[in-house]
């Protein structure tokens, strides 16, 4: 990729990190900004730290107060995420109209694209539950319970936040052992959600397949929505964009048989033009002597002889 | 005794399905690509509020066992001595964090080599330099000591001031290149961003053309308060307009014809003017070809029809300088 720049890099570790910056068809995981509003309370503090914990290599705590209301003027929070390279940020506030507020965005291309705020509630961080933790890391199995989550549009959203939130990258193998992390989303009205993390043991159960227990490791908090600001449909649309080499496409004269072997056509053979139906005209009719001796033809007796009016049938080869 | 132990087998397998097996009124939806499980049964409200973190706890290992079958069924592989399941594709959109990225627009260059059809040949990094008697690379490290080893010593041509110092000439001639590609570059940027800029195309005094010099003498006239409206002119000095200059877009386009009459008119103009095309006459060749005709056979025309020969072909002359007038006029609708 070249960089298209006005000014030039001057050094070889600047040029790549611009290079870094510039987009690409295959995107890494996305990074995550946390950071505090202009107050912030206790419950902020520890669930910002317990999600910071769950986000861990893919995200930054920023420590200091930030004089940040978003649903105000978004232009901070878009310099904010272009300095700290991040497409995805949860703010964490505390005020007496709006108390353990939680706001969590996401960008596309250095801009606002959407953000809901939600309200904490009876809150219990990671550390107030004893066992074991998770490794850093984990990829989680991410569940979503009730039927609000298909029938309300804001939750619709809500859950396109949460599943890009945290369900880390696509990737294409995955250790079975590895599989350690559920966190469960429960819609129990229009806009009240539980969120709980269990860690998952696998136990014996006889078969291939092992029986599942769950273990509650925290964070766990019920979530109240608040407000929202929403991408409009064509932006959505946009940042939605599949790269076109991604795209799966039909691959032309290959098929499989019942067995599961590949077949490659290599040849077709070659048309009967003159058997081809035109365009019907009285000047192109046949005469009444061509009709006869078509008739005379047809009357005799068979011969070995390729059938003219099908192409002649392709050859196929197995394709290693 | 043998239907004894196929009982106990049996028994054993329905318990161990029974294990990982989940009752559920609706399906649930996967994505096994994402680890994605969405349960849209109705909860049980009243459970909930009376226990809430049990009920949400059974209900939850019951979907992760669900999604946890579903992973289970998929092709394994092992790797590293770790067994793993090779994911399928996600399903669930997520939207990019950047925009997708756009073809690498092309330079001036690139694009009039690709009009031409000119292929770009790679050099070889290194080339055996016969003076030096050693292989010298095309650039980078090493190639300035070789150009300076090589340039001891530099002829003065036999057209230029003898005591001009060729050394500078080639120190400056570089730098000027250099500045010209830097300016080509920016020119290329500004093209590909669609940024307007002034044809400002001052880079070597001794290459540009009295287009681009004209045009800086113009833009540099231009630069007062006034626009240069009060500024002296050198005598007989062609004024090439700022807003020209400026940008290829300023031209006014022809405006639409807003009465019907006026758009008949208009047409009926263009109609005329394409109708009433005369071919062009080559006067000089004609009057020549009459000449060589005359010469041939002198006895058929006299001096006095040549003249009058003469005379007409100058009334055309002035006939087609008319015509000519009148289609500018034409031209301006």
């Amino acid at each position: 990729m070249s960089i298209q720049r006005v000014v030039k890099p001057s050094t070889r570790k600047g040029k790549r990190v611009l290079e870094a910056r510039e987009p690409a068809t295959l995107e890494g995981p996305k990074q995550t900004l946390l950071f505090y509003g202009r107050k912030s309370s206790d419950v902020i503090r520890h669930g910002l730290k317990d999600l910071y914990s769950l986000k861990k290599p893919d995200a930054k705590l920023l420590s200091r107060k930030n004089d940040i209301t978003l649903f105000e003027n978004a232009n901070p929070i878009e310099e904010l995420c272009r300095k700290h390279e991040a497409s995805l940020f949860i703010a964490g506030s505390h005020s007496k109209k709006r108390p353990n507020n939680l706001i969590i965005g996401r960008m596309y291309n250095y801009n606002l694209l959407d953000m809901v705020e939600l309200g904490l509630d009876s809150f219990k961080s990671l550390s107030e539950f004893v066992g074991p933790k998770i490794t850093v890391g984990t990829k989680p199995c991410l569940i979503f319970n009730g039927p609000a989550w298909d029938q309300v549009e804001d939750l619709k959203h809500l859950k396109s936040i949460f599943v890009d939130l945290f369900h880390r990258e696509n990737v294409e193998n995955i250790r079975l052992q590895g599989l350690e992390h559920a966190l469960c989303f429960t819609a129990i009205s229009d806009n009240k959600i539980l969120l709980r993390s269990y860690k998952v043991l696998l136990k014996k159960s006889g078969c291939k397949t092992p029986r599942v227990e769950l273990k509650e490791m925290g964070p766990s908090v019920d979530l109240m929505f608040r407000r929202s600001k929403l991408a409009s449909e064509d932006l959505m649309k946009q940042a939605c964009k599949k790269p076109r080499i991604l795209k799966v496409r039909k691959r032309k004269n290959v098929s499989r048989d019942g067995l599961g072997t590949l077949h490659g056509r290599i040849h077709v053979g070659k048309q009967n033009i003159p058997s081809l139906q035109t365009r019907k005209m009285k000047g192109l009719k046949k005469t009444a002597e061509e009709k006869r001796a078509e008739k005379k033809q047809s009357k005799r007796p068979l011969t070995v002889q390729n059938d003219t009016n099908k192409p002649v049938a392709s050859k196929k080869r197995r394709v290693e | 005794m043998d239907s004894f132990i196929s009982t106990i087998l049996d028994n054993s397998l329905k318990e161990a399905n029974n294990s990982i097996t989940v009752d559920k009124h609706l399906q649930l939806e996967y994505d096994v690509g994402t680890l994605l499980a969405v349960d849209s049964n109705n909860l049980n409200l009243k459970t909930l509020m009376d226990n809430e973190n049990e009920y949400l706890l059974k209900l939850s290992r019951d979907n992760v066992q669900l999604l946890f079958n579903e992973i289970w069924k998929l092709p394994t592989d092992r790797i590293d001595e770790s067994i793993v399941a090779k994911l399928p594709q996600s399903n669930y959109i997520v939207p990019r964090s950047r925009a997708l990225p756009k073809p690498k627009p092309l330079t001036k260059w690139e694009q009039f080599a690709k009009l031409k059809g000119i292929k770009k040949n790679k050099k070889t990094k290194q080339s055996w330099d016969e003076q030096l008697n050693k292989w010298v690379p095309l650039y980078g490290y090493k190639r300035a000591q070789a150009e300076k080893e090589k340039d001891w010593v530099l002829e003065v041509p036999a057209t230029s001031d003898p005591m001009e110092d060729q050394f500078l000439k080639k120190k400056t001639g570089k730098r000027e290149n250099i500045a010209k590609n830097e300016f080509q570059r920016l020119r290329n940027v500004a093209k590909s961003r669609n940024i307007k800029v002034p044809r400002l195309g001052l880079t070597n005094p001794d290459l540009s053309s009295s287009k681009e010099l004209q045009t800086a003498v113009t833009l540099t006239r231009s630069a007062t308060a006034s626009l240069g409206k009060f500024q002296n002119k050198l005598p007989k000095e062609k004024d090439v307009g700022l807003t020209k200059i400026m940008s290829d877009s300023n031209r006014k386009r022809k405006s639409i014809a807003f009465s019907s009459q006026e758009e008949r008119r208009n047409n009926l103009n263009t109609i005329n003017f394409v109708l009433n095309k005369k071919p062009t006459f080559n006067v000089e060749k004609a009057i020549g070809r009459r000449l060589k005709k005359h010469m041939t056979n002198p006895k058929s025309q006299s001096n006095k029809q040549l003249l009058n020969t003469k005379r007409k072909m100058s009334f055309h002359k002035k006939s087609k300088n008319k015509g000519k007038k009148k289609n500018e006029k034409q031209n301006r609708y």
